[in-house]
């Protein structure tokens, strides 16, 4: 990255903030914004944890213990997938992250729009409160709540869910759904228009190119589920047959659609922490990012590929032979631009001088669980053997280590390298490493084994199971409640964070922190970039 | 024009670009309903059978197994069957299956079949010439009819590697109470023998 005169930093006189209702509910500032969304990812995230941890007490033993019905424990299920992916990722990710440093990264004094940013964050709430609300109302005849699964397929959706658990549910896909793509446009916008003087897009950090093509992402592929889940809610309510073989409809093009999005939603998921994982790598080797420019093309390539690859979640469909050669082939693609990305971090620690802190730690830990993820991907894309793996606890593996490994470790990563930047306070370092490795242990004590479980043919969203899947569906759950231990630690080292007297200097980090925002005072000021940053080219410093 | 100016404007340009893009995902993920059942019908895709006229190709010795499915929705109180439920057909033969329905309700009541192949794969070679299933039927209280369905499998079955093999296939219709004709009652969605999400 090119490194900037240093103008900015000295705003104290600006600096008075507004009283609390109006600075915290009416913000539009936006580290308030990411502070909020932050914070209200951890909320989702707590909730959406206990969830899981229904469901893992659940499926420790074979029976039903804890539900009353098997229907109950898929509403479980539904809500665990919907508020982590909707409600946890991608605030924290893309709200929380994405609108704290995008703007100091590229020298930006706020978003382009901050009013809407606003908007975006309220909206997502709403729609939080829209699925919690979806779990309390009548679903499936008699029982409360949508236990359709994320991915809210017809018939199951329409027919087999008369109570309005689902219109709920579809509800606070909408409102977020909404909230995104306004964040999307703000992103976008703020990107291409307001960068720093100098600051041209391929000296731009990587962690707002991958914000760039999440924003493109998010643009291109949500208004299809909208538009999906309208049909939906219509065919529900209002007698229309898109998705009714009564009416001529089709369930099979929902499918078609639900992943068109559903698949470049992974990677809306995954992007920013790939931005993420760079900015730490480089920072604790001490070297600039090895191929910023593949880095950066990578994103883009991940991301058009992306979304020409949906049908590998529907091989079972009846697709023609061709169908599915296409759509493996395409699928398999991926892993190029994907393993320049795995290979370029690898090179920029090669010959570095490391620093294991909390954060590399972090990094490095989703280097190798994201590769894992990756292969087990790489094993699901070809068709022949999906059809035997299909909703299985493969998947379920497969999945859980590129999102739960890969994303949630770069939240947490991302808040041990950013913490001190965000608040001006410390989490001890201990803290961050004894969570680190609670966690890396944890989760793959917890996911591991269900990828034997899998293979052995234990089938997804189901309460109950043979005797013979018992064992390793108890080591699960021993993994689980290891990775709660790790939770614990870190609420324990934020609190001693704020008790602490100690304070972070403007750049903790030293040396390898070469972004913008290490220029500024821990915490940033409240207004910055009044006067903005020149980035003047160093050869030899990208 | 000011420089902040001319900053708000481009990023209101930005804006409404991005907002135009929004907008029109969302009118293509509206237009694939109709442009997806276009495709299955010139395709056969997704089970579809083709409509058209008599076959252009001569019959071959090469033959096929038909077997048919017939089933009834909830909601719609008819009795519905093939003649036989199953037939041989030489390949590019055109075939006449008669299907009898009975109304043994109490009222007379509307019916649309629809309808769909099994392997979907053999959608796009199996023709419909005539059809009961175009179009909607009405039967008096205890009435009975029988309708006809014409139709050819088209040789070019056997040079698609996907359809090659095959030496049999299903036939499925699935009756249900028609949306225009009869009052909501009968219109309850709970799909019951819906058998095409059965792949």
């Amino acid at each position: 990255m090119a490194n900037a005169t240093a103008h900015s930093g000295l705003h104290d006189a600006h600096d008075h903030k507004p009283p609390f209702f109006s600075r915290w509910f009416l913000s539009t500032n936006h580290k308030d914004i990411g502070t909020l969304y932050l914070l209200f990812a951890f909320c989702a995230g707590i909730i959406g944890a206990f969830l899981s941890f229904g469901i893992r007490m659940e499926m420790e033993e074979p029976g039903l213990q804890y539900f009353s019905s098997p229907g109950t424990y898929n509403v479980f299920v539904t809500g665990h997938g919907l508020i982590m992916v909707f409600f946890m990722v991608m605030p924290a990710l893309i709200g929380g992250f994405g609108n704290w440093f995008v703007p100091l990264m590229i020298g930006a004094p706020d978003m382009a729009f901050p009013r809407m940013n606003n908007i975006s964050f309220w909206l997502t709430v709403a729609g939080f409160f829209s699925l919690v609300c979806s779990l309390f109302v009548e679903g499936a005849p008699g029982a409360s709540g949508a236990g359709t699964g994320w991915t809210v397929y017809p018939p199951l959706s329409t027919s087999g869910h008369p109570g309005p658990a689902v219109d709920f549910a579809i509800f606070a896909l909408h409102l977020s759904g909404a909230g995104s793509i306004l964040g999307a446009i703000n992103f976008i916008t703020t990107i291409l228009n307001m960068r720093a003087p100098g600051m041209t897009l391929h000296k731009m950090p990587l962690f707002a190119w991958s914000m760039l093509v999440t924003a493109f992402l998010l643009l291109l592929s949500l208004p299809v589920l909208a538009g999906a889940i309208t049909m939906l809610l219509t065919d529900r309510n209002f007698g229309t047959t898109f998705f009714d073989p009564a009416g001529g409809g089709d369930p099979v093009l929902y499918q078609h659609l639900f992943w068109f999005f559903g698949h470049p939603e992974v990677y809306i998921m995954i992007l920013p922490a790939f931005g993420i994982v760079s900015h730490i790598i480089s920072t604790f080797s001490r070297k600039p990012v090895f191929g910023y420019l593949a880095m950066a093309y990578a994103m883009v390539a991940i991301g058009v590929v992306g979304f020409v690859v949906w049908a590998h979640h529907m091989y079972t469909v009846g697709l023609s032979l061709q169908t599915q050669s296409y759509f493996v082939f395409a699928t398999m693609v991926i892993a190029v631009p994907t393993g320049v990305k795995i290979f370029s971090w690898i090179a920029t620690m090669w010959g570095g001088s490391i620093r294991f802190t909390a954060a590399m730690h972090w990094a490095v830990g989703f280097i190798f669980l994201f590769t894992v993820g990756g292969v087990t991907g790489v094993v699901l894309a070809n068709s022949a053997v999906d059809k035997y793996l299909h909703d299985t606890y493969y998947v379920v593996a497969h999945f859980h280590y590129v999102l739960s490994l890969g994303a949630v470790f770069i939240i947490f990563a991302g808040i041990y390298y950013w913490f001190p930047k965000m608040t001006g306070h410390i989490i001890p370092e201990w803290a961050g490493k004894l969570h680190f490795w609670l966690a890396f242990i944890g989760a793959n004590v917890l996911f591991f084994p269900m990828h034997f479980l899998g293979l052995a043919g234990m089938p997804r969203r189901y309460a109950d199971y043979p005797e013979a899947f018992a064992g390793w569906h108890k080591v699960s759950t021993w993994g689980g409640h290891i990775f709660a231990l790790g939770m614990v630690v870190f609420f324990i080292g934020v609190v001693l964070a704020f008790r602490s007297s100690k304070r972070a200097a403007a750049n903790p980090w030293g040396e390898g922190a070469t972004t913008l925002e290490w220029t500024l005072s821990s915490p940033p000021p409240f207004h910055q970039f009044e006067t903005l940053p020149r980035i003047v080219d160093e050869p030899g410093h990208h | 024009m000011t420089d902040r100016n001319r900053a708000t404007r481009k990023a209101g340009i930005t804006a409404f670009a991005c907002a135009g893009i929004a907008f029109g995902m969302i009118g293509l993920a509206f237009a694939s309903v109709p442009l997806y059942n276009m495709f299955c019908k010139a395709t056969g895709f997704d089970g579809t059978p083709r409509q058209g006229a008599a076959p252009v190709a001569a019959a071959t010795d090469d033959s096929m197994l038909v077997r048919f499915d017939t089933n009834v929705a909830a909601g719609l109180p008819w009795r519905f069957q093939a003649e036989s439920p199953q037939v041989s057909v030489n390949l590019g033969e055109t075939k006449t299956v008669f299907f009898r329905v009975t109304n043994t309700g109490p009222a007379p009541s509307t019916g649309i079949a629809t309808f769909n192949v099994q392997p979907g794969l053999m959608g796009g070679f199996f023709v419909k010439i005539e059809c009961f299933c175009f179009n909607e039927q009405t039967l008096q209280p205890g009435e009975t009819m029988d309708f006809p369905v014409v139709f050819y499998v088209d040789p070019a079955m056997r040079q698609d590697s996907n359809t090659a093999h095959l030496t049999e296939m299903t036939l499925s219709y699935t009756y249900f109470a028609s949306k225009n004709g009869q009052p909501t009652a009968a219109l309850a969605t709970t799909g019951g023998t819906d058998k095409k999400s059965n792949f």
